[in-house]
């Protein structure tokens, strides 16, 4: 079974190459997490109605998938094979729990409105799909890069679909208000009336297929021949 | 009483469609999407693991996490941590007893009982559940029934696949971009259900 004993490992350099920023930049274009490995589209349709909702759902995945990677990385050779996928979701739960209970803390209203959603970066499929694919087999520094590389490029997306979303379907950014018919938004349109589509999530999909469609017309190697 | 179980589970499985309604488990509803055999598979394995987990996970919310349960402590900061165990190991034992009594409906579900754990329309669910407070017979009939609704809803959108393939759709949008975009249709069409109910029928 499980052999406990831990192998020294190679002394890990906190080098920052070219290798090193590959594994930032990647995830940002050709590797996007949500455009191009459709990973961790549950939360990314639920919590881009509001601007500011989206910007700390980004913040805490970026923090679970750095962290995830990280301690999976350091622990990735005492994980018996049969019982990695348990191991591997309990470190995540634990980092999620640290940051439901931080959020409830600092903003108690945006963690009501995120609700389940919190909850359900576990069951984030970059997160675990991450863990699996890096972190069980590279060193600590570049998984946690690889890690922030991730969260990033998935933040990025969720930010563009939110701003679209609130911008269009309520007129406003964080808030403030942008675009609207009355003389209290910045901009004024008269007989303007904001999208409620936008706000309900079927808008979210054709936003996200809209951008899929963008990214590949000009990226064209990733389009699906299929 | 069995009337309102069966109204729960109707609600469940069409109005308040976990994929369609919720947009929960999207990541293996668009990657498995592609035929209709597959989606089956899949479809049939969530049924089955939501229908297991939510009542054990009813029980130990209820019995091991509350202040009225086991410890009389508000454990409840570890509900998370124990939801995705219960799954974790509910997934591998379903796993393991498929493998062992019916070989042949095990290599037909392949590589997607594993996939499950990381279906949040698995973990959305309970974490609903908790949320909307239900008892136990209620847990079990809003987990059958959501299961149910994400069964019917990944084979609808697998036969639409299986379809638009033979259509001409830009090449930077064929696949993945219209497969976000016919779920985005597919959605507005279950947003009419919103707001029915079924207790009036």
């Amino acid at each position: 079974m499980a052999e406990t004993t831990v192998i020294k490992k190679k002394e890990s350099t906190f080098a920052f190459g070219k290798k090193e920023r590959k594994l930032l930049v990647d995830p940002l274009n050709d590797n996007n997490p949500i455009t191009v490995q459709v990973l961790g589209i549950c939360s990314a349709l639920a919590v881009t109605t509001l601007l500011n909702k989206a910007i700390v759902m980004s913040i805490a995945v970026i923090f679970v998938c750095a962290f995830s990677n990280l301690i999976t990385s350091i622990l990735r050779k005492s994980i018996p094979k049969q019982v990695r996928m348990i191991v591997q979701l309990i470190i995540i739960a634990a980092l999620v729990t640290v940051v439901e209970l931080t959020l409830k803390a600092v903003d108690y209203n945006v963690y009501k409105e995120l609700s389940v959603f919190i909850g359900l970066i576990i069951t984030n499929c970059i997160v675990m799909g991450r863990l699996e694919a890096f972190a069980m087999a590279n060193d600590p520094w570049r998984s946690f890069l690889d890690g922030i590389g991730n969260g990033v490029g998935y933040g990025i997306i969720l930010i563009v679909v939110a701003a679209l979303r609130e911008l269009l379907g309520k007129g406003s950014l964080l808030g403030y208000k942008l675009l609207g018919p009355t003389s209290d938004y910045l901009l004024t349109i008269p007989g303007y009336a904001p999208n409620n589509l936008m706000v309900l999530f079927p808008s979210a999909m054709f936003v996200i297929g809209v951008l899929i469609w963008i990214h590949r017309s000009f990226n064209p190697k990733l389009v699906d021949i299929s | 009483m069995s009337g309102e179980l069966l109204n729960l589970f109707i609600k469940s499985a069409f109005i308040e469609n976990l994929a369609l309604a919720y947009f929960l488990g999207m990541c293996s509803y668009l990657a498995v999407s592609k035929s209709v055999k597959t989606a089956f598979g899949l479809g049939l394995a969530v049924i089955f693991v939501l229908g297991i987990t939510m009542p054990i996970n009813w029980l130990i919310n209820t019995h091991l996490l509350s202040e009225s349960g086991l410890f009389s402590l508000d454990l409840t900061f570890l509900r998370l941590i124990l939801f995705i165990a219960v799954i974790a190991s509910m997934v591998q034992l379903v796993e393991m007893v498929i493998e062992k009594v019916s070989p042949a409906l095990y290599n037909s579900l392949g590589i997607f009982l594993p996939l499950i754990t990381v279906n949040c329309a698995i973990l959305g669910g309970s974490l609903f559940m908790v949320s909307k407070e239900y008892n136990f017979s209620e847990s079990v009939a809003f987990g059958l029934g959501g299961g149910f609704g994400w069964f019917l809803a990944i084979i609808a959108i697998a036969a639409i696949r299986e379809k638009i393939r033979y259509s001409d759709v830009p090449p930077a949008l064929r696949g993945l971009g219209m497969a976000f975009i016919l779920t985005g249709l597919m959605g507005m069409a279950f947003m009419s259900l919103m707001g029915i109910d079924p207790a009036a029928f």
